[in-house]
């Protein structure tokens, strides 16, 4: 990931690198992070490919079908005994 | 809808006296979100219905004694995931997986995949065959990690919430996220640089 001298570096970054992307992280450590990737092009892909992660799984959930089938629905208020108060 | 908005149009006096037609509602304002966080759990459907059913029925047996001191929807979350990982535990012996292979007691091993492929196309990015991806990259999480990540990252519960429905500590919560996020990372990023190098 980067030279044998840089490795310590990003090792101690990684740990924070979730709480970056989700912009939950302080200043210090922020600045730190963007110090770091501004000379490690290894961690900038990371955190780029980590970023995309994440948005593509939000993204594939927003656009997921209506997440329980009519069917699924019907046997659910069937086996409660709730029949009477099925609306689709 | 939010399960706070949910929770204040709910009458929960009347689902502890066992209102039938509130219960009702309740299923219809609810059972969507139980019912995917089964499905995405488990990956596969007739599973994810079983769960459906056990947390509403356990839901209905125990709500004249529930003392609200969680929300109405951390409590179903918390039903929902602990019926959906109970059923892994038994249906198969505990994973040695990714949990123990990617990071070890210190936190993570070094990301593998330095592939940049935020370049490709959306299209390419979320095709049919790259969500099916998703979903396999999810199922390959341990369960803990799972868990963590659905409620977080697709369900879009905080922190607090994540860690009040899994009764564990908020730092264990990000630990698990963001172990969860670096191994579902490296398993897109090998999907995606092959993609990368076909696009050559």
């Amino acid at each position: 990931m980067c030279d044998d001298h840089e490795y310590r570096d990003c090792q101690h970054l990684l740990d924070s690198l979730s709480d970056y992307v989700d912009g939950t992280l302080g200043e210090e450590l922020c600045a730190e992070i963007e110090q770091h990737i501004a000379d490690c092009e290894d961690c900038r892909i990371v955190i780029n490919t980590l970023e995309k992660t994440i948005y593509l799984y939000h993204t594939s959930a927003e656009q997921d079908p209506p997440p329980i089938p009519e069917d699924v629905k019907a046997r659910l208020f069937k086996r409660l005994d709730l029949e009477e108060f099925l609306h689709f | 809808m939010s399960g706070s908005d949910l929770k204040s149009e709910l009458d929960l006096a009347a689902l502890r006296a066992g209102d039938r037609a509130e219960f009702a509602r309740l299923i219809d304002a609810y059972s969507p979100r139980v019912y995917r966080l089964a499905l995405k759990m488990l990956q596969n459907p007739q599973d994810a219905e079983d769960i459906l059913q056990e947390t509403f029925i356990k839901v209905y047996n125990a709500l004249p004694n529930f003392e609200g001191r969680s929300s109405l929807s951390t409590w179903l979350y918390r039903i929902t995931t602990n019926e959906a990982l109970m059923f892994l535990r038994r249906k198969r012996p505990p994973q040695d997986s990714m949990d123990e292979t990617f990071g070890g007691e210190d936190g993570y091993e070094q990301p593998r995949q330095i592939v940049d492929w935020c370049c490709l196309p959306e299209d390419e990015l979320m095709s049919e065959e790259a969500r099916a991806n998703l979903d396999a990259g999810i199922q390959k999480l341990p369960e803990g990690l799972r868990a963590v990540f659905l409620l977080r990252d697709i369900e879009g519960l905080s922190t607090r919430e994540t860690a009040e429905v899994l009764e564990i500590s908020e730092a264990a919560v990000k630990t698990r996220l963001s172990r969860a996020r670096f191994q579902l990372r490296e398993h897109l990023s090998t999907y995606y640089a092959e993609r990368l190098l076909n696009a050559d």
